[in-house]
C-alpha cells in the first residue's frame, strides 16, 4: 500500500534529491494532524466551488493518491474504504431521485418514461415517476459527483490524521471533553466487534446467526457489556488521576465563569445582531467582544486543569506545506470559478461534454504535495524474525517465548489482534 | 506502605459484609499475594487500597485504610494516583488513549508532570518493560501479555509506590505469564515498588511472594504470613505445595527447584511404580475428523493443514501460545470459519457410522447444535435471558427436547442457583456451568470448550475436572483449548500443541508435555524423569504401594 522510494541511494542525481525527500514518520516528526485536515478541508472546498466531473474526478484521485502513498498502519486509517463507499451510496440516492421522482430541469432528450402515479392537486410540484431525461440524470451525477467529493475529502483526513492527536491540540479547559470523545471513538469499533462475536454465539445455541432478528436480539447483551466496560474504564481512569484540579483561588473561578457566559451571550446577541435586519451596526462589535470574552473564559479555564502535555505534534516546514498546498488548490479554484465559470460549472442543458480547464486542473495537481512532503509511514515489510523462526516449528514450542496475538473471544481472533494484517505482529518478542 | 485498621466493607444493599473487620499491613517493597475462593472479596481489598472501595463503587467502608500515609477517606482515587497504580483483570478497559506511547504518558498528564520529565520517564518505562519495539503500535494490535505489560507500564510511569493487580496471569499462555513475572520481579527487587496482587494461578506466582494474605472466605479474618508458613494451611495449593505435604516436606516447597531437591526419595519410592493409565476411550468411529485444514483471516493463515481426529469418549487437551490458531480451530469445529482449505466433519454418531457426520459450516445451526457443542471463552456470550430458567426454557425450545432438560442438568453442575437469578449476577464458575448445561442440552457427543478455567478458583475448576469426566465416561468426546497445563494434565487423554497454525505435536499427554518446559505440569517437572503428572496420580501410588 506504500508508494515510499527504495531506500538505497546511489548515482549523483539521488544523492542530490536524498536530503528533500520526505522522512520515514515517526513520532518525533510527525505531521501535526490540524495540517491533514486544513489540507483536505481545502480540497473541498475546491470541490464545492466546480460540478466539472473531470475536475472532481482529479480531486478525488488526488486525495486517494496522497491517502494510498502517506496513510499508516493505525486503525482509524481504514476508515478511507468507508468513506468512498459512502460517496458512492450518496451519488447513487441522488440518482435514484432523479429518475423516480422526476428532476426540475428541462430537458429534450428523454430516455425512457416511468408509469407516472397521479397525484392529488394539493401535492402540486411533486412527481413519482414520468420521463427521465438525459439532462437530468447528467445534472443529478454531476450534483452527486460533488458531494461524494466532499465526503471523500473528509475522509481522506479522517484516514491521515489521528482523531486523537488533532484532539489533544485542544486547549486546557475543552480537555476532558476530549477525551470523552477519544473514549468514544474507541468504543465503535469493540462495539461492532460485540455485536460480531455474539451473532456468531447465537450459533452455538442453534439459532441463525444471519438476519436483522439476529442482530436486534443481541443488541441488549452488547449494550449491557459497553455499559459495563465504560463502568470499568471510568474507575480505571479515576484511579489514573483524571479529573485532578488544581486550587484556583474563587475570584478566579467568578471571573472565568462571568467571562464564558457573558461572552457566549455576547456572541449570540453578536450573531442576532447581524443577521437581523434592524441592529446590523452593533452586531459586529458585539461578536467580537463575546469571541474574546470566551476566549479569555476558556484560557483562565485552562488553569484548573493541572495536565500536562506529553510530545504535542509541532508545526513545522512540513505542516506548512501540506495545508499551503490545500490552501492552494481551494484558492486556484476560487479563483477559476471567477474566471472561467463556464468550465467549471459545465450546463446540463444544452448537454455538452464537459472539458478539463488546463490551469484549474494544474491547480488541483498541487494537492499531490503532501505525497512527497509529508513524511512517510514506514513500509510493513516481512520481519525476519519470522523466517528463523519458521525454521524451529519442529522443535517443542515450550520455552520458547515467540511471538502471540491475544484472542480475547473466538470471533475477534486474528482479524483485530494484528488488524495490520502482517503475519506476525509480535515477532519483536522473540 | 499499607496499613488496614479494622476494615470492613459492606456494599449497598447486601447483606453481609464483602470483608470483615481486615487488619493488616504491607511493609515497602514486598510482593504480596492475596490469595482466596472466589467471593471471599479480593477485588475488594484491592480496591479498598486505590480508594476505588468506596469512592466509586459505593458502599460502606468502616475502620481505617491508608497508603503511604494517606487515609483513602480523605483522599479519593484520583488524589491517589501518585502513591498507588492499579491494574484491573481486563487490561482493555484499562486504557484511555490509542497506542503504547500515549498510553504510559496518559496518566502523568493527568499529574501534570512536567513535559521533559514525562518524556525521561516513558524512555525508561518502555526500555524496564521491553515495549522500546511496540511504542508507535495501537494498542488494539498487541498480544495479551503485550498489553498486561502496556498496562502495568502506564501505571509505573507515575512512579507510584505501590502497585496494586487484579489477576495478572490468568489470561495469559505460560511464557506470556512468566514475561509479566518477570517485571514484576525486576520493579521489587530493583525499584523498592510493593506489589499487591490476587491471582488465582498460584503454581504461577507463589514462589515470588514474600507475604501471602489468605482470605478464606467473607466471613473470617485473613491469616497473613510467609508463603511456607501459609500454604499448607491454605484451602487452596499449587500442585507443588500439595506434593510436599503429601510426601511430608518440610517445610513446604514453593518452587519447583526446592521440591526438587527434596524429592531424591520420593522419585526412588516411585520408581518401581506407574501411573495409573487414565481409561482409555472406547474405540470407535471419530466425532470429529479434520484434515489438512487451513483457514484465513484476510491475508493472515490462522491454520495451516491441520489434522484431527476425535473418538468418542476421548478428551483432547488443545494448548499453544495466544494467538496460535486454538480458538479458530474450535470455531471451525462448529461451522464459524469457512475453510480455505481441507475439509472438517463431526458428529455422526453410531447410526450414521461410515457416512462420517455433517459439514458444519454447511449445516443449519439447528440440526449443528446436535453433532457439536462449543463453550466460548466468555460463556456469557451464551446467555441472553434474564434469568436461570427463562435460559433454561429457551434452550429447550432451542434443541427441541422435553421441557426441563436443560433444567435438570443445571440441577446436577450447580444444584444451589435459584431459578430466578440473572445470569449475570452468578460467579464465573457458575456461569461457565450454566453456559455447559445449555450447550449440553442437546447432547451433542462433541463439546468443545474454549479456556474453560480463566477466572475459576480451584473449587470451581475442581467441579469442572469432575463433570468433563463424567462426560467422558457417558461417551462424550471433548476438546479443550487451554493454558492450563495443571488442568490438561487431570483430565486430558491426548495433547496436541498448536504453533502458528499448524500441529506441532500430537500424543499422550505424559509423552508431549513432559519434555516441555512451558508446558510440564509441576509434578512432572519435580518427578522427571519419570511419568507422573498430577498429585493425584501420586497420592494413589503413595496410597496402594506402602
Amino acid at each position: 500500500m506504500s508508494t515510499t522510494p527504495p531506500r538505497t541511494t546511489s548515482g549523483p542525481a539521488t544523492r542530490l534529491i536524498a536530503p528533500l525527500r520526505a522522512p520515514a514518520a515517526v513520532r518525533g516528526g510527525a505531521l501535526h494532524a490540524g495540517a491533514w485536515w486544513l489540507w483536505a478541508l481545502g480540497l473541498a472546498t475546491a470541490a464545492s466551488r466546480t460540478t466539472n466531473p473531470l475536475l472532481l474526478g482529479l480531486l478525488i484521485a488526488v486525495a486517494g493518491y496522497v491517502v494510498a502513498a502517506r496513510r499508516t498502519d493505525a486503525p482509524w486509517a481504514r476508515s478511507y474504504t468507508a468513506f468512498l463507499k459512502l460517496g458512492l451510496l450518496v451519488l447513487a440516492i441522488r440518482l435514484f431521485f432523479a429518475v423516480f421522482l422526476g428532476s426540475p430541469i428541462p430537458g429534450a432528450r428523454v430516455l425512457f418514461t416511468l408509469p407516472e402515479v397521479p397525484l392529488p392537486d394539493w401535492a402540486q410540484g411533486v412527481r413519482i415517476g414520468g420521463r427521465v431525461t438525459a439532462e437530468g440524470l447528467v445534472f443529478a451525477l454531476y450534483d452527486g459527483l460533488k458531494l461524494a467529493t466532499l465526503l471523500i475529502c473528509v475522509g481522506a483526513a479522517n484516514a491521515l490524521a489521528s482523531p486523537a492527536r488533532l484532539l489533544k491540540s485542544l486547549p486546557g479547559a475543552l480537555y476532558e471533553a476530549g477525551v470523552a470523545i477519544v473514549v468514544a471513538m474507541t468504543f465503535a469499533p469493540q462495539l461492532v466487534s460485540d455485536v460480531q462475536r455474539l451473532r456468531a454465539a447465537r450459533r452455538l445455541r442453534g439459532r441463525p446467526d444471519h438476519g436483522i432478528r439476529a442482530l436486534l436480539q443481541v443488541g441488549l447483551p452488547v449494550l449491557e457489556g459497553a455499559l459495563e466496560r465504560s463502568v470499568a474504564l471510568a474507575a480505571a481512569m479515576d484511579a489514573r488521576g483524571y479529573g485532578r484540579t488544581a486550587q484556583v483561588p474563587p475570584a478566579v473561578r467568578r471571573v472565568t465563569a462571568a467571562l464564558t457566559l457573558g461572552g457566549l451571550l455576547g456572541v449570540a446577541c453578536g450573531t442576532y445582531g447581524l443577521l437581523a435586519a434592524e441592529g446590523a451596526d452593533y452586531g459586529l462589535p458585539l461578536l467580537l467582544a463575546g469571541l474574546a470574552a470566551a476566549l479569555g473564559g476558556l484560557w483562565l479555564g485552562g488553569r484548573r486543569s493541572v495536565r500536562t502535555r506529553y510530545r504535542p505534534d509541532r508545526w513545522g516546514v512540513r505542516a506548512w506545506l501540506v495545508s499551503g498546498s490545500g490552501a492552494a488548490v481551494a484558492a486556484v479554484m476560487i479563483w477559476a470559478a471567477s474566471y472561467a465559470p463556464q468550465a467549471l460549472q459545465p450546463p446540463a442543458v444544452p448537454l455538452t461534454a464537459p472539458t478539463l480547464p488546463l490551469w484549474p486542473a494544474a491547480g488541483v495537481l498541487l494537492g499531490l504535495l503532501p505525497a512527497f512532503a509529508a513524511p512517510a509511514p514506514p513500509r510493513s515489510a516481512p520481519e525476519p524474525a519470522a523466517v528463523t523462526r519458521r525454521k524451529r516449528l519442529p522443535e517443542p514450542p515450550g520455552g520458547v517465548p515467540g511471538p502471540r496475538a491475544d484472542r480475547p473471544a473466538m470471533e475477534r481472533d486474528t482479524h483485530d489482534a494484528r488488524p495490520d494484517g502482517r503475519p506476525d505482529a509480535d515477532s519483536e518478542e522473540a | 506502605m499499607i496499613r488496614f485498621e479494622q476494615v470492613s466493607v459492606t456494599y449497598d444493599g447486601a447483606a453481609r459484609p464483602a470483608l470483615r473487620e481486615v487488619d493488616l499491613t504491607v511493609p515497602e517493597g514486598e510482593l504480596c499475594l492475596l490469595v482466596g475462593p472466589s467471593g471471599s472479596g479480593k477485588s475488594t481489598l484491592l480496591g479498598a487500597v486505590s480508594g476505588l472501595v468506596p469512592h466509586f463503587t459505593g458502599g460502606t467502608l468502616r475502620g481505617r485504610v491508608t497508603v503511604a500515609g494517606r487515609d483513602t477517606r480523605t483522599h479519593k482515587p484520583r488524589e491517589l494516583a501518585d502513591v498507588v497504580g492499579t491494574v484491573g483483570q481486563d487490561p482493555l478497559a484499562h486504557f484511555v488513549t490509542d497506542t503504547v506511547e500515549d498510553e504510559l504518558a496518559y496518566g502523568m498528564e493527568s499529574l501534570g508532570v512536567p513535559p521533559d520529565t514525562m518524556r525521561r520517564r516513558v524512555e525508561e518505562t518502555l526500555d524496564l518493560l521491553g515495549l522500546a519495539e511496540l511504542r508507535d503500535r495501537p494498542i488494539a494490535a498487541l498480544s495479551g501479555g503485550q498489553r498486561q505489560r502496556v498496562a502495568i507500564g502506564s501505571v509505573l510511569t507515575t512512579h507510584p509506590r505501590v502497585l496494586v493487580l487484579d489477576e495478572p496471569t490468568s489470561a495469559l499462555d505460560p511464557a506470556a505469564a512468566e514475561e509479566v513475572l518477570a517485571v514484576l520481579q525486576r520493579l521489587v527487587h530493583d525499584l523498592g515498588t510493593t506489589v499487591l496482587m490476587a491471582e488465582h494461578r498460584l503454581e504461577r506466582v507463589v514462589q515470588y511472594a514474600d507475604q501471602v494474605i489468605l482470605l478464606p472466605s467473607p466471613d473470617a479474618a485473613p491469616l497473613v504470613g510467609e508463603p511456607a508458613e501459609i500454604m499448607p494451611v491454605s484451602p487452596v495449593q499449587p500442585p507443588v505445595v500439595a506434593l510436599g505435604g503429601l510426601a511430608g516436606w518440610s517445610p513446604v516447597p514453593l518452587s519447583v527447584r526446592d521440591a526438587r531437591r527434596k524429592a531424591g526419595p520420593l522419585r526412588e519410592r516411585l520408581t518401581g511404580a506407574a501411573p495409573r493409565a487414565v481409561a482409555d476411550p472406547a474405540p470407535g468411529p471419530p466425532v470429529a475428523e479434520v484434515s489438512r485444514l487451513a483457514v484465513r483471516h484476510g491475508r493472515v493463515e490462522a491454520l495451516r493443514g491441520v489434522g484431527l481426529s476425535v473418538r468418542p469418549g476421548e478428551t483432547v487437551a488443545l494448548m499453544g501460545r495466544n494467538g496460535a490458531g486454538k480458538s479458530t480451530l474450535l470455531a471451525s469445529l462448529v461451522g464459524m470459519h469457512q475453510p480455505a482449505s481441507g475439509s472438517v466433519r463431526v458428529g455422526g454418531g453410531e447410526e450414521e457410522a461410515g457416512h462420517g457426520g455433517v459439514v458444519p459450516h454447511r449445516t443449519r445451526p439447528a440440526e449443528l447444535l446436535r453433532h457439536v457443542g462449543l463453550v466460548p471463552q466468555e460463556p456469557r456470550d451464551l446467555l441472553y435471558a434474564d434469568t436461570v430458567a427463562a435460559e433454561c426454557a429457551a434452550a429447550d425450545r432451542d434443541a427441541d427436547v422435553a421441557p426441563g432438560t436443560c433444567r435438570a442438568l443445571v440441577a446436577r453442575l450447580l444444584p444451589d442457583v435459584a431459578d430466578t437469578t440473572h445470569p449475570r449476577d452468578l460467579s464465573e464458575g457458575q456461569r461457565l456451568a450454566l453456559a455447559l448445561s445449555v450447550v449440553l442440552t442437546a447432547r451433542p457427543p462433541l463439546l468443545l470448550l474454549d479456556e474453560p478455567t480463566r477466572g475459576l478458583d480451584y473449587a470451581a475448576k475442581a467441579r469442572l475436572v469432575e463433570v468433563v469426566r463424567e462426560l467422558a465416561a457417558d461417551g462424550h468426546a471433548t476438546v479443550l483449548a487451554t493454558h492450563d497445563v495443571e488442568l490438561a494434565a487431570e483430565l486430558a487423554h491426548r495433547v496436541v500443541i498448536l504453533a502458528e497454525g499448524e500441529v506441532v505435536a500430537d500424543g499422550p499427554m505424559a509423552e508431549v508435555v513432559v519434555s516441555s518446559p512451558a508446558f510440564a505440569p509441576q509434578v512432572a517437572k519435580i518427578l522427571a524423569p519419570l511419568p507422573w503428572l498430577t498429585v493425584p496420580q501420586v497420592r494413589e501410588a503413595l496410597e496402594t504401594a506402602p
